[in-house]
């Protein structure tokens, strides 16, 4: 692997061993001493163009434990907010020996642009682009879950996949990098996923996607479910006629109490609840649920260090085994 | 040797028997088999086949204000390279071509330099603001003549206006070409609606957004009685639109661009804003409907819509770049591998598309005219046999935005003649042509 931008173009050897190798970061997480030399002397660039303190922090955690440098590049208050450019500030990068950008942009496929053009040289890793994909997002909902999924099997995780799980991710999901990842990965590595959302959130289009769509959530955990992906409905969705109101989305898409309760009297007793925060308390989820036993909402957070430790060290370390080809595109001249 | 004669000998008329063609003082003075060259230059034309100067109905030359991006000078250049003899300029300008005083200075920057007729389109609305009407009777009484109106780049959306700009115009013969695109369903829209934005996350651009609009346009043309003219057609529904629209004798013409023939959205996969353009690249159903609509007649012309743009407006983010393409130089190509070569249509269909319709449409009097005796003499020849590659760094257009770089192309414009003055010899810039009152500035140098 040179760069990670999707899961759509990750293939089940390249997810499982980023998800065998995070496993084995973890261990380092549990130490007192959480800290490798593997990436001493590489440095790790933060490039966020959008503000996102948990996965920037989450990034820096990760390339930190490796022993790498790290810069923080947060766009607003710097150059880019005078106007300069995608290409000036890669360039800009480049020449200060980046070797790998982790790269958080509002614009969908800003990442695909540094990995195909000759800005610059180094890995690139897309921290979340726009409404198109969230890749490290996805993998630590995957680990997150190959976990639980293992341990109901009472198998070692290590080397497993996600055969038979049913994973139901709920909400919008036309605006949503973190569904479109997880829908690709999680079909990937064999799981059954329904997409759960009104029908003004859901791409046209969607059809065309491997997996179920439904726009009903009771109907959905009624037909038996292993994991709950609520995702986050945003501020600016809310007026803009995506659905009539809070209330009615929280009626009728929120997992809330009664639905929590459902769980337990549909007899779904190991089904988890996932939420890739920021929560909407009281919308998309209610508290009673984000605060059950069912909940992995920290442990999302806390795989997701793993997990990305995993992916700089895949692409860093000079393991340098072929993966499927990062991009289609081929290198464009100035 | 008379400088204002030329033979063209054995040429392929329209694609079918070689013939001479005489050309003399502008005009062409015979055509027939075994001409006597005389004193004329003579241009040896076998395996070439001849055909009408094209004339773009749809053309973005940027000047004035956008100079960085093209200049009359230079987008005339690529388009007498590309087989144009005409082009019709759009209004969306700095200041914007929508009074007389804009369009007359654009006028006179093409009879300037010389290299194809410019013909300004004029401005629908003030400013492009789609509130107030521009003074499109002043316009039309310019030395400029503006017959096509056209706000392009945005749609007039306001029904009321659209009404008053078709009744408007027939006051002088006048078409108003709409860009077809609703507003209100293409906020924030970065490609076509379907199954790859779904997947690139890139805010959809629904075919029935420029749909809606046609259905209505052709609705209120036919309640006014008046002339429309839809732009740069790119979804399989505004074909069938326009084709019942045609079939109760409403009075629309439609244009298709060479890009919206050959390339589907599959290429925004890439992320490579060139293939950033609007309207959208679609789908291969859409591909496939616009060719057939173009070999049955429901589509009536090629209209390059040649968008130059500064490198800087594409090498950034998809979301930040600008729309558009250029097109001037690969039109002939590109239609040809998508039209000739596939067998929809004859050299003969091509003459009417790029050349005797889009004239007609602007009412270009001298233009897209019978290569007979006594007609002008605005000809190109094309060697069909030819292939080439594209590479936008040796185009004569400024812009570098061709979403066609690298591909192999058939067809090749040997020779453009414009007023019977050869543009292009040998597929390379010759001379521009010198209207009489440039010709005295010239030979004052």
């Amino acid at each position: 692997m040179k760069h990670l931008l999707s899961t759509q173009d990750l293939s089940a050897e390249d997810a499982i061993r980023i998800l065998d190798t995070a496993e084995e970061m973890a261990a380092v997480n549990e130490r007192e001493v959480k800290k490798l030399p593997a990436l001493r002397g590489r440095t790790v660039v933060n490039l966020f163009f959008e503000d996102s303190t948990r996965t920037r922090i989450s990034f820096e955690a990760a390339a930190k434990r490796l022993s790498a440098d790290v810069i923080n590049f947060a766009a607003k208050g710097s150059s880019v907010s005078k106007g300069e450019s995608l290409k000036d500030t890669a360039q800009t990068l480049a020449a200060i020996g980046a070797d790998a950008v982790v790269i958080r942009h509002w614009a969908s496929g800003a990442p695909h642009r540094l990995a195909a053009t000759d800005w610059i040289d180094a890995a690139v890793i897309n921290a979340g682009d726009g409404t198109h994909e969230h890749p490290t997002q996805a993998l630590l909902d995957s680990f997150t879950m190959r976990r639980h999924w293992a341990r109901l099997h009472g198998t070692d995780s290590q080397g497993t996949d996600l055969s038979g799980m049913r994973v139901a991710v709920v909400g919008d999901v036309l605006h949503s990098r973190v569904a479109r990842s997880n829908v690709w990965l999680l079909q990937t590595l064999g799981a059954d996923v329904t997409l759960v959302a009104p029908p003004t959130l859901l791409p046209i289009g969607v059809e065309h996607w491997p997996c179920k769509v439904s726009y009903n959530l009771d109907e959905t955990l009624e037909a038996g479910v292993d994991s709950m992906m609520m995702l986050r409905v945003q501020g600016e969705r809310m007026n803009a006629s995506f659905f009539p109101s809070t209330r009615e989305y929280s009626r009728r898409w929120g997992f809330d109490d009664t639905r929590l309760r459902a769980l337990d009297e549909l007899g779904l007793k190991d089904t988890i609840i996932m939420h890739p925060g920021p929560m909407n308390r009281g919308l998309e989820i209610s508290s009673a649920a984000a605060d059950s036993p069912r909940s992995t909402v920290l442990d999302q957070v806390r795989n997701g260090v793993s997990v990305r430790m995993a992916a700089l060290y895949l692409l860093l370390s000079g393991d340098t085994r072929e993966a499927v080809p990062a991009t289609t595109q081929s290198k464009e001249s100035n | 040797m008379a400088e204002n004669s030329y033979l063209i000998r054995g040429a392929a008329i329209l694609g079918a028997d070689a013939e001479d063609l005489l050309i003399r003082d502008g005009v062409i003075a015979a055509r027939g088999k075994d001409l006597d060259a005389g004193d004329a230059t003579v241009i040896e034309a076998a395996g070439l086949i001849a055909l009408p100067g094209m004339v773009d109905i749809h053309t973005h030359l940027r000047e004035p204000g956008r100079e960085d991006a093209e200049t009359v000078e230079t987008g005339t250049r690529a388009a007498a390279l590309g087989g144009y003899t005409a082009v019709h300029a759009m209004a969306n300008s700095n200041p914007v071509a929508d009074t007389a005083g804009v369009v007359e200075q654009v006028h006179s920057l093409g009879r300037a330099s010389g290299w194809v007729d410019v013909r300004p389109v004029g401005a629908v609305t003030v400013g492009l603001a789609g509130e107030q009407l521009a003074e499109l009777g002043a316009m039309a009484d310019s030395r400029a003549r503006v017959r096509v109106f056209s706000d392009d780049g945005i749609c007039v959306h306001d029904p009321v206006l659209m009404r008053r700009a078709l009744e408007y115009v027939k006051a002088f013969d006048g078409v108003v070409a709409q860009h077809a695109q609703e507003p209100r369903l293409t906020a924030g829209a970065q490609m076509n609606e379907g199954a790859v934005s779904a997947v690139l996350g890139l805010g959809g651009w629904p075919a029935v957004a420029e749909e809606s609009i046609i259905a209505r346009d052709v609705l209120l043309a036919q309640h006014v009685g008046s002339r429309l003219h839809v732009c740069h057609v790119s979804t399989a529904g505004s074909v069938e639109i326009i084709r019942w629209a045609k079939s109760r004798g409403i009075n629309v013409t439609a244009e298709v661009t060479p890009h919206h023939l050959l390339l589907t959205d599959e290429l925004v996969r890439s992320y490579d804003p060139v293939y950033k353009v609007n309207p959208p690249l679609r789908t291969a159903e859409d591909v496939q409907a616009l060719r057939e609509a173009l070999a049955d007649g429901t589509i009536d012309v090629i209209g390059t819509d040649h968008a130059p743009h500064p490198s800087e407006h594409k090498e950034c983010e998809w979301a930040q770049a600008a729309m558009g393409m250029t097109g001037l130089e690969t039109a002939l190509s590109v239609v040809q591998e998508t039209m000739i070569e596939t067998g929809l249509m004859s050299w003969a269909d091509f003459a009417r598309v790029t050349s005797t319709v889009p004239a007609r449409i602007g009412r270009v009097e001298d233009q897209g005219r019978p290569l007979e005796a006594g007609e002008p003499a605005n000809i190109i020849l094309v060697d069909p046999a030819a292939r080439w590659t594209v590479d936008p760094y040796k185009m004569a257009t400024m812009g570098r935005n061709s979403p066609f770089k690298g591909k192999e192309l058939p067809g090749a414009v040997i020779a453009t003649f414009f007023k019977g003055h050869p543009t292009v010899l040998e597929g390379k810039l010759n001379e521009p042509y010198r209207h009489p009152e440039t010709a005295a500035a010239v030979s004052g140098n």
